[in-house]
């Protein structure tokens, strides 16, 4: 069992008192909180806090976690003897046991002789949230979820487990759309009802597109003569390529409209899909191409900076 | 490892339930979700008809509703702040992302050039 420091994860000394620790635990949601953090990383240091303050703003808990020693971050310690009595019904070891899944269940075994009431418990609710393109959301399918859950061994060791899930997503889902599958979270115990999972579907970034609502705005790369000359371009949608008629004279920033190309709805209605001119310039020509270039601007009478007076 | 097909439910503002289903999803009380309706952070999925119960959509408030009061020992009145300022951060940056999806350029639409296929 790999040993985790709870007081350093709070940051407060061991001999803290209870009130201390919840202060503590309170400043470090508000730094940390999924539902107001936008560190990528808040839910996974909010998990760390939130696992340190459930074992130390329990006296029991605390009792038997400092019961343990003090040891480095992640070094192997033993548990204490009477533990084993809690869980094992073989002899079988802790060293593959997390010890926030030890402290989830401690209480509800009737540790040490010390039996509680069985009291039904909800199994924990889990959030998780499950890549999706942009395609697939457009046009639905089945995508594969991978969610790590709790489960009970044969000991009542609580472990987390991975299991995965085929779930369908209709054509229109949006980015964020969440779903609940019920009774798939956490077990219960004691005859409480298992908990449930929720996922969230996470958009991730399109190499050509971005997203804007039901909009799609990508950029459309124009050669200088393509924007002066006019053209027509091939573009890539969702649906398929289609032709896009370029007039002459567009300028960089430009947004094309084409209705009905974007992102579809769950009522079936799509966006539309605005290209937005590019104008790209060679890094490298040729001495023809040099000498074209040269010809133009002794010709050209266009100003590209009259407005600077 | 298996693999399990299994019914989802999305949550989302068509599909609707009740308010004991809110209860029990979230771990409020019946008069703590009625609190919530009446601080104006959910609304019944027909104003007219509150027996009609509420969009699934909800389910996600409520229990964020929930973690909030549980993480921050929250009241009635922080709760309802504190949904609502969320809500309103969330529209911003979708507002914000919106604006930056078309390169922030402020520039007239060419018009419908409807390509061929």
């Amino acid at each position: 069992m790999k040993y985790k420091d709870y007081y350093q994860t709070m940051g407060v000394p061991r001999t803290a008192s209870a009130d201390e620790i919840k202060q503590a635990y309170r400043k470090l949601a508000r730094k940390f909180h999924p539902d107001v953090s936008k560190d990528a990383s808040a839910k996974e240091k909010f998990q760390a806090i939130g696992e340190a303050y459930a074992v130390l703003k329990d006296p029991e808990k605390r009792l038997a976690y400092d019961a343990l020693g003090k040891a480095p971050e992640g070094a192997d310690v033993a548990p204490p003897p009477g533990w084993q009595n809690n869980f094992s019904t073989a002899g079988a070891g802790f060293d593959d046991v997390d010890l926030a899944d030890l402290f989830a269940a401690f209480g509800r075994g009737g540790r040490g002789g010390q039996a509680r009431r069985p009291v039904p418990v909800r199994g924990q609710d889990v959030d998780i949230s499950a890549p999706v393109t942009l395609e697939q959301i457009h046009s639905g399918g089945e995508i594969e979820v991978r969610a790590n859950l709790p489960e009970s061994d044969a000991r009542g060791v609580p472990h987390l487990v991975s299991r995965t899930f085929r779930i369908t997503i209709p054509a229109g889902a949006a980015n964020g759309q969440r779903l609940r599958l019920a009774g798939k979270g956490g077990p219960g115990h004691h005859g409480g009802q298992p908990g449930d999972l929720y996922v969230a579907l996470a958009l991730t970034p399109h190499p050509l597109y971005r997203l804007s609502g039901r909009d799609l705005y990508m950029d459309l790369p124009l050669a200088p003569w393509e924007a002066v000359l006019g053209a027509v371009v091939r573009i890539p949608t969702l649906d398929g390529h289609v032709e896009l008629t370029v007039k002459a004279g567009s300028t960089a920033g430009l947004q094309l409209r084409l209705a009905k190309r974007g992102l579809r709805g769950p009522d079936g209605v799509a966006g539309a899909l605005y290209a937005v001119i590019v104008i790209k310039v060679p890094s490298q020509i040729s001495d023809a191409e040099r000498a074209l270039y040269q010809q133009l601007a002794e010709a050209s009478k266009f100003q590209a900076r009259a407005n600077f007076g | 490892m298996s693999m399990q097909v299994t019914h989802a439910v999305w949550l989302n503002d068509t599909a609707v339930c009740s308010i004991e289903h809110l209860v029990e999803v979230s771990g409020l009380s019946l008069d703590d979700i009625s609190n919530l309706v009446e601080d104006g952070v959910i609304a019944p999925a027909d104003a007219t008809n509150p027996g009609a119960g509420f969009h699934s959509v909800y389910v996600l408030t409520v229990r964020q509703a929930r973690r909030l009061r549980d993480d921050f020992e929250l009241d009635r009145n922080g709760i309802a702040l504190a949904l609502t300022l969320l809500r309103r951060i969330e529209s911003l940056e979708q507002a914000l992302h919106m604006a930056q999806s078309g390169h922030g350029f402020v520039l007239p639409v060419a018009g419908d050039l409807v390509g061929k296929d």
